[in-house]
C-alpha cells in the first residue's frame, strides 16, 4: 500500500511524519536531534530508506546524519568508530572546507558584508541538501556563505564546487537578513549536467557542466531595494521550483514577485498577478499538474506573516498571474505565522498532496491539492522545512 | 587516565553517558586531550574546534580545576590533578537563555 513520510525540520529538532495514502491518520515521531537546528531534511529518490539532515548548533557546528532504514535510525557518516589503520578520514562528515587548491579550487576571496565592506568567506552551516535523483551516496549540499559542496561517498566526505563561489561576481554577493545562504538546488531530472541554485542574496545560477562553471540566470528580475533593480545579481531570491516533466520552466518567489521563466532562467517575467502581495518564500508546483503553482503570500518583507491574520495558500492552475486563495481549513483570523522557504513539499500520489509548515509548529496537509487541509501537528517548535517522501 | 566531561549534547553525538576516560601518552595538554578524545570519538571532531585552524569554537570553554584554560596556549600543560585524574577536565558550552 502506497505511504507518505513527511520529515519536518524544526529549531529544536527533526519530526517524521507518517501515513498511509489516505493520509487521514498520523503518526509522528521525534524530535530527533533533541535542541539542535535541524535546517533540512531529505530523502533519496533513488533510495527512499536513505535520508539526510543538516543537524546545526551555534556551540557545536555542523552535523550531518544519515539513516538507512527511512529514519529509525541515524549515524554520523564516518564518525560512526575509530577508523581503522589505513582507512578513510574519520569525522569528516561535517567538514566543509572551501577549496583553494590550484587544480581544483578558487582562491578565497570575499563577498560584501551588510555595510558594504568586504568580508572573507567563513563556513557556518548547511542550509540545504538535495540528494541526487539517481545515487543514494551523492548528495549536493548548499552552504552558507554561499557555495555548494557534494559528496559521493555516502556524506563521509565533502568536497566543494569552487567554479560558484569563484563565479566573478562573488564579492558583489551580500547577505540577506538570515545570512549569505545557498537554499535552493534544483537537479534537472533530463540534463544531469544542469543544476539550478539560489543565494540569498545574490539571486540565481545555473550550471550546464556539473558544475564546473555557472551562469547568473536574472536578467528580468527588478528589485527595487537594490542601487540598481535590474542588476546581474544582488536578488534576494527565495526559493525556485520545477516540475520534473518541464525542467525548463521555472517558478521563482523573490523577496517581492512571483517570477516565471521558460527558457532555463534565461529570462524571468513575472506572475504575480492577482495575488493580495507577492512577497513570501515558499513556491511548489504540483506533482501532475505542471502549471499548477502554489505560494503563500506573507504581507511584507519587515512584516512576516500573512495579510490580515489569514493563513491562505494561493493556488494558480495557469502558471501564475491568475490564482485563487485556498483557506478551507487553515485559521481564517488571529494568524500571524511565516512560512519559510524549505517548508512547502508535494507528494506524488494521484491526488497531488500539499504540505507547509509554519513558525508556530504547525504543519498543514491538504490531500486534494490544496482544495482542504488539515494540521497534522500544531505544537511542533518553529519549522524551518518540510520535505515529503512518496512510499510504494 | 584523563577524565573529561562533555556537555550534554556531545554526550548524545558520541554515544557516551557519564565521564569520558582517556589514555594519554606523554605530555597532558588541550591538544593532546582532545586529539584522544576525537581519536575515540569521530563524530566530535569540528564540534569543539574547527577542523583545519584547530581554533577552539567561539563559544566552547575548557576548565580545568575551576580554572578557565579556554585562553592557554593548546600546548601548555594542564593542572596535575587533571593529568593524574583526580580533577576532570571540562568542556562547556557558553551559558544562553534568559
Amino acid at each position: 500500500m502506497s505511504g507518505v513520510r513527511v520529515l519536518v525540520g524544526t529549531k529544536k529538532g527533526a519530526f517524521i511524519l507518517s501515513s498511509d495514502g489516505t493520509r487521514k491518520r498520523w503518526k509522528v515521531s521525534g524530535p530527533h536531534f533533541a535542541g539542535w537546528e535541524m535546517y533540512h531534511v531529505k530523502g533519496s529518490p533513488a533510495d527512499p530508506s536513505r535520508i539526510y539532515a543538516s543537524q546545526t548548533s551555534g556551540w557545536f557546528g555542523q552535523i550531518i546524519q544519515r539513516s538507512s532504514d527511512g529514519g529509525k535510525t541515524w549515524e554520523t557518516p564516518g564518525g560512526e568508530k575509530p577508523p581503522a589503520p589505513g582507512g578513510g578520514p574519520a569525522g569528516a562528515s561535517n567538514k566543509f572546507v572551501y577549496d583553494t587548491s590550484a587544480e581544483s579550487g578558487k582562491p578565497l576571496t570575499t563577498h560584501q558584508w551588510y555595510d558594504g565592506t568586504q568580508h572573507p568567506w567563513e563556513f557556518k552551516r548547511v542550509w540545504h541538501l538535495e540528494p541526487s535523483l539517481t545515487d543514494p551516496d551523492t548528495v549536493y549540499a548548499g552552504v552558507e556563505d554561499a557555495a555548494m559542496f557534494r559528496t559521493t561517498d555516502g556524506a563521509k566526505t565533502w568536497h566543494e564546487l569552487a567554479g560558484l563561489r569563484g563565479h566573478g561576481t562573488g564579492p558583489k554577493w551580500q547577505p540577506g537578513a538570515g545570512g549569505l545562504g545557498l537554499h535552493t538546488i534544483l537537479l534537472d531530472p533530463a540534463n544531469p549536467n544542469r543544476i539550478y541554485i539560489a543565494i540569498s542574496a545574490a539571486g540565481a545560477f545555473r550550471t550546464d557542466d556539473g558544475g564546473k562553471t555557472w551562469k547568473a540566470i536574472n536578467q528580468g528580475l527588478r528589485s527595487q531595494y537594490i542601487p540598481d533593480p535590474k542588476a546581474e545579481i544582488g536578488h534576494c531570491v527565495h526559493r525556485i521550483a520545477l516540475h520534473p516533466s518541464r525542467p525548463d520552466v521555472l517558478f521563482m518567489q523573490k523577496h517581492w514577485d512571483v517570477m516565471r521563466s521558460d527558457n532555463a532562467g534565461d529570462l524571468w517575467h513575472e506572475v504575480s498577478g492577482n495575488l493580495p502581495t507577492d512577497f513570501g518564500f515558499v513556491i511548489d508546483v504540483h506533482a501532475h499538474e505542471p502549471e499548477t503553482v502554489y505560494v503563500v503570500p506573507i504581507k511584507s518583507d519587515s512584516e512576516h506573516y500573512p495579510l490580515e491574520g489569514k493563513l491562505r495558500v494561493y493556488r494558480s492552475r495557469t502558471g501564475g498571474n491568475e490564482w485563487e486563495p485556498l483557506t478551507k481549513g487553515l485559521p481564517q483570523r488571529n494568524c500571524y505565522v511565516d512560512v519559510l522557504r524549505d517548508a512547502m513539499a508535494v507528494d506524488k500520489l494521484d491526488s497531488c498532496g500539499v504540505y507547509f509548515g509554519t513558525t508556530g509548529g504547525q504543519v498543514y496537509a491538504s490531500p486534494d491539492a490544496g482544495d482542504t487541509w488539515s494540521p497534522i501537528v500544531r505544537d511542533l517548535p518553529a519549522v524551518l522545512s518540510v520535505e515529503v517522501q512518496t512510499l510504494q | 587516565m584523563i577524565r573529561v566531561e562533555l556537555p550534554q549534547h556531545l554526550r548524545t553525538l558520541a554515544h557516551v553517558e557519564g565521564e569520558v576516560q582517556l589514555e594519554i601518552q606523554g605530555a597532558v595538554t588541550q591538544r593532546s586531550v582532545l586529539d584522544a578524545l576525537e581519536a575515540r570519538y569521530p563524530a566530535l571532531c569540528g564540534t569543539m574546534r574547527d577542523h583545519v585552524t584547530l581554533k577552539r569554537r567561539p563559544f566552547i570553554r575548557f576548565f580545568a580545576c575551576e580554572e578557565d584554560v579556554s585562553h592557554e596556549s593548546p600546548d601548555a600543560p594542564l593542572p596535575d590533578a587533571v593529568a593524574k585524574g583526580a580533577e576532570p577536565f571540562l568542556v562547556v558550552g557558553a551559558i544562553a537563555g534568559g
